[in-house]
């Protein structure tokens, strides 16, 4: 078990200097920092001055070796555009993707199970047709165009919810939630269902394929032979063994809808982290662009860390075999 | 002789499996023939479009914001509206859905050959070669390829100068969908390669001493297409849906060739004075393209594989 946990430690570690070779590689492929700095009639030598201050004339992996130490201390340097510390401007925007992203995951799952059960079940129910068809095209649905069609008819044509922005948000000093107030809430309605329906329609993908996997095996035949309900059969054993990889999947899944929430937020002006990031990529403010690449990657590497080892604690087969092999070994 | 043989080619296709499950499936030849017209349309659009939607001297501005056809104040002329500047919003989507197209289809061009290379090597090196590709492999598929697309063109946007950016747009916005997207004909060629590489045939074409390289292309690799047609198909709708989010963002192709996502983008700004039609037309396009691309990926995925016949 220690093994196995110091193992994948050590494989999230290797993907996270990996990722931070390359958000600070993107430095140096940009332009030289020293031009962005200094004005044009700055002589040679306040250049070569500058240069040795920053610590530009080092070689390159004392460079390397100085950027991870300042990022394990949180210092990512300065926006370009922003002109306020990198990380400041990242943890005024990470509440609100965080929320949002939350919302949408939970939204997902509420109510991609129960779908993904039902047609599952009732395979060739008209009802598990409709559902079906509609999921298929709910994947060929870009984001969005998801977003623009729900604030013609929301907020253009019904005027029921806000289209843009978070509401009015409370400050908790170290978070701010929009959950405390009604339009806070109105407006992360829309938002919310956007990011969502992608996932939704993975999830009911995934839980309908799997529930026909299990109500094939033996010991789902044999729960009926029994006599059970159908009740204690579906819900009691069949559910309950599809829901492992539902977990792992929505799991890794919130990540991508993390990187997702550039979308949407670019659609509802939704005031959070992806939003910085693509006005980055248009302004080429790199200290941001690179902050954000690790910042996501940390999120990756963290969730895939926490999944796996639920995994093997959800799982009791991984344990048994693990236990059997060094066991003999 | 070539010539002879082709009728041959013909008739045997049609007695095929998988043309007889194409025509078994009314859904997939509808989507067939929407996907063919769409095609046929975009690479004939310069030619039979109503109105050259490039040529600025053509537009009219009293004509923008004309509405459909069968709204009041709408003019025949203009079968689905005008935009902002008087573009006929017919021919926009006609142009539109080209670069679309093109974009798409160089992108999952230039992601197929890099995957199925690099699969290939892979599979058939393996050792460290092998070890080294599938672990980059395994740290790119931690990303969401959006994030990557994003990315790349960010760095390229800081690379080209300014006023050479629109002319390389095209291609880095290839490029980058392109990149982010390999993977998947990467890990399925390696492992049909893995295969392939223990049987009779690899074996003689060794002892004969074939390069390496040579048994690579020429034997192996016919034999491990099959899946990489079926993932190009569905990642053919990928990509025309990455380059479309990748325009709706402002990060894709250049204004002066929009495509379907730039044109949603650019509707966008005129959705709440209620000029829809600008947005939801291209939009419309946009999903009945990728939609029967999808359908035909998942018909080609059911035909070629092999337990389902």
């Amino acid at each position: 078990m220690i093994a196995f946990v110091i193992r994948r430690l050590l494989q999230s570690l290797i993907v996270m200097l990996t990722v931070g070779f390359v958000a600070f590689s993107m430095f140096n492929f940009l332009g030289d920092p020293i031009n962005n700095m200094v004005g044009q009639d700055a002589t040679e030598a306040e250049r070569e001055h500058l240069r040795h201050v920053l610590g530009l004339d080092q070689p390159f992996y004392i460079q390397f070796l100085v950027y991870l130490g300042n990022a394990l201390q949180g210092q990512f340097g300065m926006s370009y555009r922003l002109g306020m510390p990198v990380v400041r401007a990242l943890a005024e925007r990470l509440p609100a993707t965080l929320e949002l992203v939350f919302c949408a995951a939970g939204l997902a799952l509420l109510v991609g199970v129960p779908l993904g059960v039902y047609t599952g079940l009732h395979r060739d129910r008209w009802l598990s047709k409709v559902f079906l068809t509609l999921s298929l095209i709910g994947i060929s649905l870009p984001t969005f165009l998801i977003g623009i069609l729900l604030i013609l008819v929301f907020a253009v044509y019904l005027g029921w919810l806000p289209s843009f922005g978070r509401g009015d948000v409370v400050d908790l000093g170290w978070w701010t939630t929009g959950f405390l107030t009604v339009s806070g809430i109105k407006a992360l309605i829309l938002p919310a269902i956007t990011l969502a329906l992608f996932q939704l329609t993975l999830v009911m993908r995934l839980v309908r394929a799997e529930m026909m996997e299990v109500l094939r095996t033996d010991y789902i035949k044999f729960a009926r032979a029994r006599g059970l309900t159908n009740r204690a059969v579906h819900f009691g054993h069949a559910l309950r063994n599809t829901l492992v990889p539902v977990i792992t999947i929505t799991g890794l899944q919130i990540g991508s809808l993390i990187a997702f929430a550039i979308v949407t937020e670019t659609v509802f002006q939704w005031p959070g982290m992806g939003l910085l990031f693509l006005q980055a990529v248009q302004f080429v403010d790199v200290p941001v662009m690179s902050s954000y690449l690790v910042l996501i990657a940390f999120f990756f590497v963290a969730i895939n860390l926490v999944v796996d080892l639920l995994y093997y604690f959800v799982d009791p087969r991984l344990r048994a075999d693990r236990a059997v092999a060094s066991g003999h070994g | 002789m070539a010539v002879a043989s082709v009728p041959g080619a013909v008739r045997r296709f049609v007695d095929s499996d998988v043309f007889y499950s194409f025509r078994r499936s009314k859904v997939t030849m509808a989507a067939a023939a929407v996907t063919f017209v769409i095609v046929i349309c975009s690479v004939l659009a310069p030619w039979i479009v109503p109105h050259n939607t490039y040529d600025v001297r053509s537009l009219n501005l009293l004509d923008a914001f004309t509405p459909p056809v069968w709204i009041e104040g709408g003019k025949p002329q203009y079968l689905l509206g005008t935009d902002d500047q008087g573009r006929d919003v017919f021919s926009t989507i006609m142009l539109g859905a080209r670069v679309s197209l093109l974009v798409g289809f160089c992108a999952t061009l230039f992601a197929m050959t890099i995957g199925v290379f690099l699969g290939l090597v892979s599979g058939y090196i393996g050792g460290t070669t092998d070890a080294v590709i599938m672990r980059v492999a395994d740290v790119k598929l931690s990303f969401p390829a959006i994030l990557i697309a994003l990315l790349i063109d960010g760095v390229a946007r800081g690379i080209i100068p300014r006023d050479m950016h629109d002319d390389l747009a095209l291609y880095v916005v290839i490029f980058s969908i392109g990149i982010s997207n390999w993977v998947a004909y990467a890990r399925t060629v390696r492992g049909s390669t893995l295969v392939e590489k223990n049987k009779e045939y690899v074996q003689a074409a060794r002892i004969i001493g074939l390069h390496p390289l040579t048994i690579m292309i020429r034997h192996v690799l016919p034999n491990v297409m099959g899946p990489v047609l079926v993932i190009g198909t569905l990642g053919l709708a990928g990509a025309i849906l990455a380059e479309a989010t990748l325009s709706f963002l402002g990060v894709g192709v250049p204004g002066t060739q929009p495509s379907l996502g730039t044109l949603i983008r650019v509707g966008n700004n005129f959705l709440f004075s209620g000029e829809w039609w600008m947005t939801i037309f291209p939009g419309v396009m946009l999903v009945i393209l990728v939609l029967a691309v999808n359908l035909l990926g998942d018909w080609l995925r059911d035909a070629l594989n092999p337990k389902l016949r």
